[in-house]
């Protein structure tokens, strides 16, 4: 993974002093309210319902056992001894106190890591697929790529005070595991007559209005990535609605402009800076892809005997194999997905000893390395087979081993009223309502692939667009209501949910999932996904099954 | 005259920005709204001693057909979370080659100047309360930055 040199380095050391001496200003009333917000915003820290929240950035999910282990001893000196995997690949903090914020700082730098640009009205951490490097149908690495845009997006001096917050996503793989389609930015990267380059989507998002995001340019060579993501950025800041929050994202400049339209302004945008300094250099790309180099793997059969064996003798490892557990690029290895998604506790949340756990499993068995990923889990990408079931029992024992991966019971879901002040509604009890519903192992496999995705509000953190069963919370007159869309996906198919009709009680929500469900089981032809039968039959007899019998 | 910072010092200004209120052909040294300067272009040609100002809406290519006569273009910042004259500045800079002074008005802020350097402003008038000497530090919060500027034309990756 990619390593600081003296000039990352010093860059997250003077952040950090000043960060401090901004904190300073607030707390001796030197800076009002108003100017901290945008100043503390900027590095991730938001003042919630109950607390302060700090967001810690996590470049494109990628940890090492290291930093895992400082954020679980933070957690312990700064917290109450919890962290929560958040949808955009990082890491929140929920109980900081504001004037120890600086001291967390100063810990995070010390392992290469930061909280810039975790919030704010700027360009965001840059996501990516968390198998990047060891996907079966990957065309090319993208985290070099990631790593590229994240430094040429820090503190970005043109780019820093936007219409409103920018997140860029990267895939290099055939199937989209980043969700690139919903992103202000997606950048795919293609191959074209042998030579690779990036389609580039802009305009995309959830949130209030959800949009999946045309193409702008069909083959960008890669030496030109920095300067047309320039080019989008600056026609971006220039004619980005500012007089309306809910109309600031690019997604509504592109569609007001048309993708035609806008295209053409990023071009002509593009044709004054083409070709100039920040065009990538062949060494500058070498560079960046030298610090995501296979790591020393052991060459092996493509299967073996122990394994083959657990899996005949025990049911139970052999369901998490069949969920949890992908395929690899590399004969003999494979790609562990722990489900942080116990049922009781809010998804995404582990505890300090669970971060010191997966930090250790990380070294006993995948090279040191582990990635966060948007689906709010954890994947070790680089485990032998041959130590998969060692490596499973010492998850059941950590209670990480839940083989619920894209299951029903497997929910995004964002922090919700528990904790953010900007929800309208509770999303976690909701989850833990539907997951305690859905006890039935056998049942939710007999399923298969179902994504609930839970929102507290409008502003989609949840990604309720995108989920074949979405559910957002509304506020009807002070009380908390659930509206549930359905046929979502946030995949390569991406499609955005339809509204099923009026909302419902808190209360009433299981029902309504079990509804729809067994109307999905009683509808779908051989081998069909939730979503799938879903495009075949319609919103119809949903919607008849669900309000037929009020 | 207020005082503000200039190429890294403090100073006298030379200029006064008019508002759309108070601006006149027959003023000298002053700053004018981009609207006015344009109606009454045929008049103030030629002149040095009259300036430009830019609302933060307002298009700087505007400016691209006489843009190195005048010798001053101050671009206003609304609100200091209002970053549009951030490009604007780089555009008049980098893409116009302009070489006169680029001075940063309205809400100016302590907090913002290392990023305006980098887009080309080397003037800042100072928003009210701001600590000039204190702000003067602010300029080199940072030593070094990754991407090409007015600062540093070439990246950090051609440089490392």
């Amino acid at each position: 993974m990619y390593v600081y040199d003296k000039y990352d380095q010093q860059m997250v050391d003077e952040r950090v002093a000043q960060y401090r001496d901004q904190t300073n200003r607030f707390l001796s009333g030197e800076l009002s309210d108003e100017e901290f917000l945008h100043l503390r915003l900027r590095n991730g820290l938001y003042i919630q319902r109950l607390a302060p929240m700090l967001r810690i950035a996590v470049p494109y999910g990628m940890l090492s056992s290291k930093q895992l282990r400082k954020l679980a001893e933070i957690t312990r000196d700064f917290d109450k001894g919890y962290a929560h995997f958040t949808t955009r690949q990082n890491i929140q903090l929920n109980w900081p106190k504001l004037e120890q914020v600086p001291d967390i700082l100063a810990a995070l730098a010390s392992v290469e890591m930061h909280a810039i640009q975790t919030s704010g009205n700027c360009i965001r951490n840059t996501t990516s697929d968390q198998y990047a490097g060891v996907a079966t149908d990957e065309i090319e690495d993208s985290r070099p790529w990631a790593e590229l845009i994240r430094q040429w997006s820090t503190f970005h001096p043109e780019f820093n005070w936007l219409p409103r917050k920018f997140k860029i996503a990267v895939t290099g793989a055939r199937e989209d595991r980043a969700a690139v389609q919903v992103h202000d930015i997606g950048v795919r990267i293609v191959e074209q007559d042998g030579e690779i380059g990036f389609q580039i989507l802009a305009g995309g998002g959830l949130g209030r209005t959800p949009v999946i995001a045309p193409v702008i340019r069909e083959f960008l060579p890669k030496q030109h990535l920095l300067t047309y993501l320039e080019a989008i950025l600056r026609v971006y800041n220039r004619y980005g609605r500012r007089d309306n929050k809910y109309k600031a994202r690019i997604k509504i400049l592109v569609r007001a402009m048309t993708a035609e339209v806008f295209a053409e302004k990023v071009d002509a945008e593009w044709n004054t800076i083409k070709g100039g300094p920040e065009t990538l250099t062949d060494a500058e790309i070498d560079r960046a892809k030298s610090f995501f180099t296979k790591p020393p793997y052991e060459t092996l059969t493509e299967t073996d005997s122990g394994y083959e064996q657990a899996l005949n003798d025990d049911f139970g490892f052999k369901t998490w194999i069949g969920r949890n557990v992908k395929g690899h690029q590399q004969p003999g290895y494979a790609i562990v997905n722990l489900a942080i998604k116990e049922t009781s506790v809010a998804p995404g949340d582990v505890t300090d000893e669970q971060i010191d756990t997966i930090a250790d499993l990380a070294d006993k068995y995948s090279f040191g390395e582990i990635r966060v990923t948007h689906e709010q889990n954890a994947t070790l990408a680089d485990v032998k087979k041959a130590d998969l079931y060692d490596l499973w029992k010492e998850l059941c024992a950590a209670e990480l081993a839940a083989p619920n991966l894209g299951l029903l019971t497997d929910i995004i879901c964002c922090p919700g009223g528990d904790y953010c002040s900007l929800a309208n509604a509770k999303s976690i009890p909701v989850a833990e309502a539907i997951q305690r519903r859905f006890d039935d192992l056998d049942y939710l496999h007999d399923l298969g692939d179902l994504d609930i995705n839970i929102s507290g509000c409008m502003n989609a953190c949840g990604h309720h667009h995108v989920g074949n069963i979405g559910i957002l919370g509304v506020d009807k007159k002070g009380e908390e209501w659930y509206q549930v869309s359905i046929g979502g996906s946030g995949y390569s198919n991406a499609a955005l949910a339809q509204i099923l009709g009026p909302s419902f009680a808190r209360s009433q929500v299981p029902d309504v999932v079990d509804k729809l469900v067994s109307l999905y089981v009683e509808q779908r032809q051989e081998g069909e996904q939730f979503v799938e039968t879903f495009n075949r039959v319609g919103i119809a007899p949903f919607k008849e099954r669900v309000y037929a019998a009020q | 005259m207020p005082s503000i910072i200039k190429d890294r010092a403090i100073a006298a200004s030379e200029f006064t920005v008019a508002d759309a209120e108070h601006a006149s052909v027959d003023g000298s040294n002053a700053i004018l709204p981009l609207a006015f300067y344009l109606e009454h272009r045929d008049q103030l040609m030629g002149r040095n001693d009259i300036g430009v100002w830019l609302e933060a809406g307002d298009e700087i290519e505007e400016l691209a057909a006489f843009v190195n006569e005048l010798p001053v273009v101050a671009l206003n910042f609304p609100a200091f979370a209002d970053g549009r004259a951030y490009s604007s500045a780089n555009i008049l800079k980098r893409t116009m080659q302009y070489q006169g002074e680029i001075r940063a008005i309205g809400d100016v802020r302590r907090d913002q100047l290392s990023q305006m350097i980098h887009c080309g402003f080397n003037a800042f008038e100072l928003a009210d309360g701001q600590d000039a000497n204190k702000c003067l530090e602010a300029l080199d919060s940072f030593s070094e930055n990754y991407q090409s500027t007015v600062v540093t034309p070439e990246p950090l990756f051609r440089r490392r």
